[in-house]
């Protein structure tokens, strides 16, 4: 077990950047940093971070940063990761891209060096829309979230991206959160630890896109675990295990209520309205259908496939 | 120095494997296919020491080989066509970023109807990316033309990718005796890659293609503009040196055939330049005095070479393999800029031929020729067209 003290003080991704305040991509990158000591290299496609990461000639990040068109980071990472080991150079190759550049218009490319094993973590912090280009409804919007063009809550459900990447049979897939950043971090070094292809799905609350004040980050990721919005796990070789906070909450029982989590953010307040009493029945359904994909594969020692 | 018959594709494979490049990404497609099998091929073998991705898309390919070439290997990928079109974006990608990254465009014409027949249309389309453009005319210039490439693209002063076109079928898949050089000259003539400078480095981070804002985008581009004016140099300087090594040289940023005492000239790119030659020897057997002016660069374009070549002609006859609706002939257009303010101008006439893999014959370069040769409006005339007489 990873604790704070062990972490270095040293820091990777200096302040006075531009994120938003209270921005969960931000602290992310920060854990990141200290995850792996500043050695790494990072893949970003467009999205918040782009814009996180300020402008020339300048820029917060200790360690190289690779900026990519929004389709092509799992892509350029491969070939990024192909170079490096051709001069010798052993370090990680990371990518760092929101849930738009993964379940939507990257995943084509994720699919394909998923499928190639390539040797490389690619990290997506979900925060569940595209808030970068405004807070526009993603393939990772959870059903009943108001979005920009979800104005009157989203009607789908989400892809389940880690159990996609993970039917890729890779060796790593975890879920995380930036409220538990230890559990990240831990997760983060188990992944480099491995040769191959390695996925982590970051949830990371936004202030600005969920309408939630900027204090209050951390704790509203920590809701979405606690009533079992968000779950973390972790599928190493195939076999899916709870993690964390999570370890525990398989009964829902003991779990918060849901009502807890969702009524401290704006995007969902129109769902405690009765007219859309439907649509908070489909993001309940889609969180219990999460739990009982989950709770199946544990009755069967953890496999997923 | 063997010499072989291969394929045009062949060719550029075993170029690729002289330019010992370090990494190949690549999608199939036809008539490109041959060249990465071809190159599979080695790197299974060994006879390449390579790392080959087989990515699931073009637009992958390219952003591959944009990762590979950022962290410093020299790399490869060849496309057609829609592999082309769909790449695109990261093609701009590349371009932008000053990656000098190698790639064959085997041309053939864009769907719908679905083609999978010559023409220039791919490659014109990615025309302002940023990347330099070469025209090959046989399968031994292809060949010698993306060794010379990675010269061109890796020299310091210019850092931009390079493309080397060949017409599909007509020299992707046509066999031609081919002299191979001997790795020992190529090796010389090309080094292994001196540390690039902006290559990723773990212990001298550097952010790479963050944003700017108005203060500095256009200083950016101003530099791909001043690198491209370099790379019309260093491509002489280059093709010169080969000469020197090979005994092939090709003529820099344009061969002028039997242009010295030319009244009309025909100006194109690409395969055909041979069948034009055959009609430009034809009609000087009668008396007519004609020359070839192939464009072997199109970005940059060779503007001051064209005037000097055309230089004392009266009519110039600029041959389109491609088509850009509304205006429509895409180098008539360069042409004529090229020559606009030169002091004794030719007449411009601009034909579009040989779309889709339409033929064209040294009889139909003959019959340009000679329209172009009288009086007439300065109209775009399309050659071959069923059903309609041109003349």
């Amino acid at each position: 077990m990873v604790t704070v003290k062990q972490l270095p003080r040293e820091e990777y991704w200096l302040p006075g950047h531009a994120a938003c305040p209270g921005c969960p991509a931000s602290l992310g990158l920060r854990m990141l940093g200290k995850a792996l000591e500043g050695r790494f290299v990072l893949v970003v496609p467009a999205g918040c971070t782009t814009v996180i990461q300020g402008m020339y000639p300048k820029t917060p990040s200790r360690v190289p940063l690779l900026n990519i068109a929004f389709a092509a980071s799992a892509a350029a990472a491969t070939g990024l990761r192909a170079a490096l080991e051709l001069r010798g150079i052993d370090v990680p190759v990371v990518v760092w891209a929101g849930d738009g550049g993964t379940v939507d218009i990257g995943l084509q490319a994720l699919s394909g060096a998923a499928e190639r094993n390539e040797d490389i973590l690619y990290i997506c912090y979900d925060n569940e829309a595209y808030q970068n280009t405004g807070i526009q409804r993603s393939g990772a919007t959870p059903p009943g979230a108001w979005t920009t063009t979800t104005p009157l809550g989203k009607r789908e459900r989400r892809k389940v991206a880690p159990l996609i990447v993970a039917a890729h049979r890779v060796p790593y897939v975890a879920t995380a959160s930036i409220a538990y950043p230890l559990d990240f971090v831990e997760k983060v070094r188990k992944a480099v630890s491995k040769r191959g292809f390695k996925y982590i799905h970051l949830h990371a609350p936004c202030p600005t896109g969920w309408r939630f004040p900027p204090s209050e980050t951390v704790e509203i990721g920590r809701l979405a675990v606690e009533t079992g919005a968000w779950v973390l796990y972790e599928i190493e070789d195939g076999v899916l295990r709870l993690t964390g906070r999570s370890a525990s909450l398989l009964d829902p029982a003991r779990r918060k209520p849901l009502e807890e989590y969702l009524k401290r953010q704006g995007r969902f307040a129109h769902l405690f309205r009765p007219e859309n009493e439907q649509l908070l029945e489909l993001l309940k359904m889609d969180i219990q259908e999460n739990w009982e994909a989950i709770r199946s594969a544990l009755e069967r020692g953890g496999r997923i496939l | 120095m063997p010499r072989v018959v291969v394929s045009g594709n062949e060719a550029v494979a075993f170029a690729v494997k002289l330019a010992r490049v370090q990494v190949v990404a690549a999608y199939p497609i036809t008539p490109q296919t041959t060249i990465v099998e071809k190159i599979a091929e080695l790197v299974e073998k060994g006879e390449l020491k390579a790392r080959f991705i087989n990515v699931e898309s073009e637009h992958s390919a390219m952003a591959a080989c944009i990762g590979a070439a950022a962290g410093g290997a020299r790399t490869f990928t060849a496309t057609s066509s829609q592999g082309l079109l769909y790449m695109s974006e990261m093609v701009f990608w590349a371009g932008g970023a000053r990656l000098p990254i190698v790639m064959a465009v085997v041309n053939r014409s864009i769907a719908p109807p679905w083609s999978i027949w010559c023409d220039h249309n791919d490659a014109f389309a990615v025309r302002d990316a940023g990347w330099i453009q070469f025209w090959a005319e046989s399968a031994q210039e292809a060949m010698d033309m993306v060794i010379q490439a990675y010269r061109v693209a890796e020299d310091e002063g210019v850092l931009l990718p390079a493309m080397v076109n060949l017409d599909g079928f007509y020299l992707s898949h046509a066999y031609e005796p081919v002299e191979v050089p001997e790795q020992q000259t190529v090796d010389r003539f090309l080094p292994e890659k001196t540390p690039a400078p902006y290559r990723i480095d773990v212990d001298k981070p550097m952010s790479y293609g963050t944003i700017a804002n108005p203060d500095y985008y256009m200083e950016f581009r101003w530099k791909m503009q001043r690198a491209m004016d370099e790379a019309a140099r260093v491509i002489r300087e280059v093709d010169e040196e080969w000469g020197r090594l090979t005994g092939r040289s090709w003529g820099g940023l344009l061969e002028a055939y039997r242009c010295d005492d030319a009244d009309v000239g025909i100006v194109l790119i690409g395969s055909w330049a041979g069948d034009a030659k055959e009609a430009v020897d034809r009609l000087r057997s009668r008396g007519v005095r004609a020359g070839v002016v192939r464009l072997r660069v199109t970005r940059p374009f060779p503007a001051r070479e064209l005037r000097d070549a055309v230089e004392g002609m009266s009519a110039v006859a600029v041959v389109d393999r491609s088509l850009s609706p509304g205006l429509p002939s895409v180098l008539a257009a360069e042409v004529k800029s090229a020559l606009f303010n030169a002091k004794r101008r030719p007449v411009v006439r601009s034909f579009i031929a040989g779309l889709g893999g339409r033929d064209v014959s040294p009889k139909d370069f003959e019959r340009i020729v000679e329209c172009s040769l009288k009086e007439g409006p300065e109209e775009v005339t399309w050659i071959g067209l069923r059903g309609v007489t041109p003349w």
